[in-house]
């Protein structure tokens, strides 16, 4: 595509740094404190962020660099940070994440950390120290999203005897999908290791007192039982295999790994529920077969409605790939499909779903910001845009109805208790988007039809 | 309860005002703590929180991503014409620029964005990482404001070269290069300069009508609905009004010293502080009666209406207690004053930036029994929210979700709030806000009111 203007610095991100992922991923471990090795700023910036989203307290706690640091190297900091953090919040995992600054100085964090743990044994429990490297100036958040995942199996799981346990590697979903996943395994009646899981630690209820750490998310200890599954089912399908923890527990322990996109729509979950009967020898329970009987009445109901709409799709570029599946089965054809991300293979994955995908004319574009798509959208006329909160500035600009999913939603209530995943959610995604058609048609009327 | 500790290292920030004591001064000035979860940023946050309001200039953030993504349109300041300062623009460095250097980048940068903008000038925000990798960007600023021929102004704010404040000053210091180069031609010799006020929800607005009224010019306000020609030609004003002192006392020291304008300290918050702000402006211009009259013909006409609207907010609100948890102390002065005319005491009062003179006098206004905090962080604001049973915290967005989890109101008084409680009307809004979060009946279920868990 060519541009109005030559475009060299990014305008209006459409994507959050390497640390931030990882920050929410160490949230879904029990008991676990994220901890940003560099400025305050990063930390306190990232607490802001997700706080806009989520409504939840989230302590994220900083090394705390100043120019000392900076010259003489940011060991000091980091073993007096690590002190201090197990003495105010008694962690039992501390979630490391690294930023631009550390990482640029070149800090040798699995070496310092060695020293803290030889230095500071005192008697009292040592955390466990989970380190991830999240340099802001590689990829996007959801890189550290994967980073801290696979950091985490990688610091504590283990080999054992096989278990009839499966692992479940969600991707950065909402809490409310994280606890309808929870749900369906439950259902399936095998054990499970969903990690991460910040569905209660950021999405929970009211305090009679403080705690320093939430309650909820994935126990270390049920980590450290990964390596022992039967299988691991990872959502997600940009991410490279040497990032993968489902992959890194099939080499080193031989646990089968099963990648599927995130399963949005009808033909998704059919494979995602085929999955878990094949692994578990069990029959789907009842209810889901309710809810998929549901879904497909409820297309039949609604399809008119959305038949050929044009759409523009942005965000993480797995949340995308999902919602394109999902769009192609009630007959749209995004006019583009955008992301911040730029894993080189978002056209491939899409194109594996889609196999059309250029003779429905969809295009398709990885490391775009949102001047980018407000150009797109300028020439493609869609008649909605489905993303985050970040695309209200060009939504309101071009008069384009914005539907909105995924993170951040920040200028509407309740982004944490959406549900994208599963027939429920792609249920919840089916009715929002033909509401919106409806709403729109019923405010272009001058007539003030009551029955749309 | 849980015992809740407070970190060794942390005590001398933290002190309780009892009366018949000599107790020593608050530790503050100090950076924060490692491993502390600190509310407070960096000194990039402190620069961009400054020149952020400036609507017709680009604002370009040198570094990876995040710096610029988390600061995008996050705030509430309004603009009344261009709009330049809710856009974002980074020049996103990847790992190459890292390595051999982000200045090409940069230049390119800016040399597009000014030429698809057109702003009024360019603030050029320096991160952590440029810091180490050593670009050396007041070359490229000099070399595109001579292409250009709008200023380039470098912000030295990288994130780690000091706390919150050395961001406001390096703010401060982008600020003094533009000053002075303006025409200060036909401004009167009645004008003031409004300093550190952001115009969040239209507050400088409210402010500068009242000046405005009282027949005085407002030459330039720093840097609320800011414009760049505005700012070239402040140094003609008389007087810097300052407000939110933490960020541009600086600024207004240079000027004193440079251009030999005074300045004064005021508040735009509560009945008595934003009475005080206008006659304290009048007394500086004794020669004309007319201002002074003019300022009490204000104050009482509002005070008139503002009056009899509170005394509903404060009847229900008589005997709630209130926490305070700001950026600067400043703040917390007026606050304290303008919660006890509505009825409430403080038990909490803290900042991030404050100084010993501001902890000092803090301490003189407090009840016995209050906690002064500095640099606090959500254990220890928990902690004494619980013990001292606030009903109320004042904070921004990184503390509302310790009030709301703890189940007591919360007031928004930072960057992002989006109703004006500047100026006498903004008394009105912070009352109603006030009475609309401590008194709605939610917190009926809270566990704290014996709600079920």
């Amino acid at each position: 595509m060519s541009h109005e203007h030559a475009k060299t610095a990014t305008q209006n991100a459409c994507k959050l740094c390497n640390p931030l992922g990882a920050c929410l991923a160490f949230r879904g471990i029990e008991n676990c404190v994220p901890f940003l090795h560099g400025s305050q700023g990063c930390a306190t910036y990232i607490r802001r962020y997700l706080i806009s989203h989520y409504k939840e307290p989230i302590d994220i706690a900083s090394s705390n660099f100043h120019e000392e640091s900076a010259v003489f190297g940011g060991s000091h900091n980091l073993k007096v940070g690590l002190k201090n953090v197990s003495n105010q919040y008694k962690p039992e995992v501390i979630g490391i994440a690294t930023t631009c600054l550390s990482e640029t100085i070149g800090d040798d964090v699995p070496m310092i950390l060695r020293e803290y743990k030889k230095e500071f044994k005192n008697g009292l429990p040592m955390p466990i120290l989970i380190h991830a490297s999240t340099p802001s100036y590689q990829g996007s958040h959801i890189d550290g999203f994967h980073a801290a995942v696979h950091a985490t199996v990688k610091a504590l799981a283990v080999k054992g005897s096989r278990q009839r346990l499966i692992n479940l590697f969600p991707n950065m979903v909402s809490p409310a999908d994280m606890r309808y996943l929870k749900e369906i395994f439950r259902d399936f009646g095998v054990a499970f290791m969903m990690m991460p899981d910040y569905s209660q630690t950021m999405d929970g209820g009211p305090w009679g007192e403080y705690h320093r750490i939430p309650p909820g998310g994935t126990p270390a200890s049920a980590v450290a039982g990964s390596g022992s599954a039967t299988a691991s089912i990872e959502f997600g399908s940009t991410l490279a295999s040497e990032k993968s923890a489902a992959d890194y527990l099939d080499v080193l322990f031989g646990v089968p790994a099963y990648h599927l996109p995130l399963p949005i729509g009808i033909k998704g979950n059919d494979r995602f529920f085929s999955l878990l009967e094949t692994l578990t020898g069990e029959k789907r329970a009842e209810k889901y077969e309710d809810e998929r009987r549901r879904l497909v009445d409820a297309y039949a109901d609604g399809h008119k409605y959305v038949f050929d709409k044009k759409v523009i799709i942005y965000g993480e570029e797995d949340l995308v790939i999902g919602m394109v599946a999902f769009l192609q089965e009630i007959g749209i054809a995004p006019l583009l499909c955008a992301s911040g991300g730029k894993s080189g293979l978002l056209k491939k994955r899409i194109e594996e779903l889609v196999p059309d995908v250029d003779e429905l004319g969809i295009k398709v574009r990885e490391g775009v910001d949102f001047v980018d798509i407000e150009e797109e959208a300028k020439i493609l006329q869609p008649d909605f845009l489905i993303g985050n909160s970040k695309g209200y500035t060009m939504s309101r600009k071009n008069k384009i109805p914005l539907i909105r999913l995924g993170f951040p939603i920040h200028d509407r209530f309740g982004g944490q208790r959406m549900h994208h995943l599963g027939y429920r959610g792609t249920q919840e995604l089916f009715d929002r988007i033909v509401n919106t058609v409806i709403e729109q048609r019923q405010n272009a009327s001058s007539i003030g039809y009551t029955y749309m | 309860m849980e015992h809740l500790g407070i970190l060794e290292g942390r005590q001398k920030q933290i002190l309780e005002k009892r009366s018949g004591m000599t107790q020593a001064d608050i530790a503050c000035d100090t950076s924060s703590l490692s491993g502390s979860v600190s509310q407070r940023a960096c000194v990039f946050c402190g620069s961009r929180v400054v020149l952020y309001p400036v609507a017709d200039a680009i604002h370009l953030v040198h570094g990876p991503i995040g710096c610029a993504a988390y600061t995008w349109d996050i705030r509430g300041a309004v603009s009344s014409g261009p709009e330049l300062h809710r856009l974002s623009f980074s020049t996103d460095l990847q790992e190459m620029d890292v390595i051999y250097g982000g200045e090409k980048k940069l230049y390119t940068s800016l040399i597009e964005l000014i030429e698809q903008y057109k702003p009024k000038a360019a603030f050029i925000y320096s991160t952590c990482i440029v810091g180490l990798i050593g670009d050396d960007i007041e070359a490229v600023c000099r070399k595109v404001a001579r292409e250009t021929g709008i200023p380039v102004l470098p912000v030295h704010s990288e994130g780690f070269k000091g706390t919150k404040k050395d961001g406001y000053k390096a703010a401060c210091h982008a600020l003094m290069q533009l000053i002075g180069t303006g025409s200060t031609e036909d401004i009167s010799k009645y004008s003031i300069n409004i300093l550190g006020e952001f115009n969040l929800a239209g507050e400088a607005w409210i402010i500068r009508q009242y000046y405005e009224k009282m027949g005085i010019e407002v030459v330039s306000t720093l840097t609320g609905d800011g414009r760049i020609d505005a700012v070239r030609r402040a140094h003609g004003a008389s007087l810097n009004v300052v407000q939110c002192s933490g960020s541009m006392t600086w600024l207004a020291k240079e000027m004193e010293e440079k251009y030999g304008i005074p300045f004064i300290r005021v508040s735009y918050f509560g009945i008595e502080d934003m009475s005080k702000s206008l006659y304290d402006v009048a007394l500086k211009f004794p020669e004309r009666p007319d201002i002074m009259e003019a300022a009490k013909q204000i104050v009482s006409e509002e005070v008139k209406t503002l009056y009899p609207s509170l005394q509903k907010f404060k009847k229900a609100l008589t005997g709630k207690k209130a926490a305070i948890y700001v950026g600067g102390a400043f703040k917390t002065f007026s606050l304290i004053k303008a919660l006890r005319s509505i009825g409430m005491s403080v038990v909490l009062a803290g900042s991030q930036t404050g100084n010993k003179d501001d902890y000092a006098r803090l301490r003189e206004m407090c009840d016995e029994g209050t906690v002064i905090v500095d640099d606090s962080n959500p254990v220890e604001l928990s902690k004494f929210i619980l013990e001292k049973g606030a009903d109320l915290l004042i904070g921004g967005v990184k503390e509302r979700p310790i009030a709301f989890k703890l189940g007591i109101g919360f007031c928004d008084h930072n960057h992002e709030r989006k109703i004006p409680l500047a100026g006498f009307v903004g008394m009105y809004n912070f009352a109603l806000e006030v009475y609309q979060s401590v008194m709605s009946p939610v917190w009926q279920f809270a566990p704290r009111k014996g709600g079920l868990q």
